[in-house]
């Protein structure tokens, strides 16, 4: 997985609350920042690519690591 | 005019299991950058206490899951039962605290701080004799005209 400027982990969290947590910590990060997110609600995966196709923050990695997802969002 | 989508709800259930959809909803547009409002009206208000006393009935509702598979045996008589409510809304309570669900007062902090706007019916305010002093702060009290101000420019319109 790629360099990150910032983690979030969201384990045990269930919709929307991963989202949510997602977007606030954006918000105090700089545009070009990678955001990197850790979650274990499965319906967080279609979330979080609707959130970034919405958003127009980019979406670089989703995957899953040991029953975990976990995602690489740039700030737009 | 701003070029933000919007999304207008009424919310008009004042149970502890509707009252999530209208927070859920609304504080997850606010995150995809939506202008969100949200119209309380008739048991709605009660989602806009500062003290949240909110129940679960399984009266009349033959869709909710219920334990030892007891919606299967158990005569819908029961269900009347004094206490019955108090147990149901004590184990949705526990069930979603287990399973990582938001808590309400939270989600409705994280609307207002995404500036999702809550507007409390003022015609029900009267109706009930309510006491706007139990109300949460930062709420506006305004009738239906002030909804379709809004409603009538918005992307999604949900009545919920």
């Amino acid at each position: 997985m790629a360099d990150f400027d910032q983690e979030l982990d969201a384990s045990g969290l269930n919709c929307p609350l991963p989202i949510l947590r997602a977007k606030k910590t954006l918000n105090g990060m700089e545009s070009g920042k990678i955001l990197h997110i850790i979650a274990t609600d499965p319906g967080s995966v279609k979330d979080f690519e609707a959130f970034a196709n919405q958003t127009g923050n980019e979406l670089m990695e989703s995957k899953e690591v040991g029953g975990k997802f976990e995602f690489l969002i740039k700030k737009a | 005019m701003s070029d933000e989508k919007k999304l207008a709800i009424i919310a008009t259930k004042g149970s502890l299991d509707w009252a999530y959809p209208p927070f859920i909803l609304a504080s997850t547009a606010a995150a995809l950058g939506y202008e969100t409002e949200i119209f309380f009206t008739f048991y709605g208000l009660q989602l806009l206490k500062k003290n949240l006393q909110l129940e679960v009935t399984p009266l009349g509702n033959p869709g909710m899951p219920m334990p030892m598979g007891m919606d299967k045996w158990f005569p819908v008589l029961g269900l009347a039962l004094p206490g019955m409510q108090g147990m149901m809304t004590g184990m949705m309570k526990r069930k979603m605290a287990s399973k990582g669900v938001a808590d309400l007062t939270e989600l409705r902090e994280l609307c207002q701080e995404a500036e999702v706007k809550l507007i409390a019916c003022q015609m029900t305010v009267d109706l009930f004799e309510m006491n706007t002093a139990e109300f949460i702060d930062h709420i506006e009290y305004a009738g239906a005209a002030r909804f379709f101000e809004f409603a009538g420019q918005s992307d999604i319109c949900l009545y919920i």
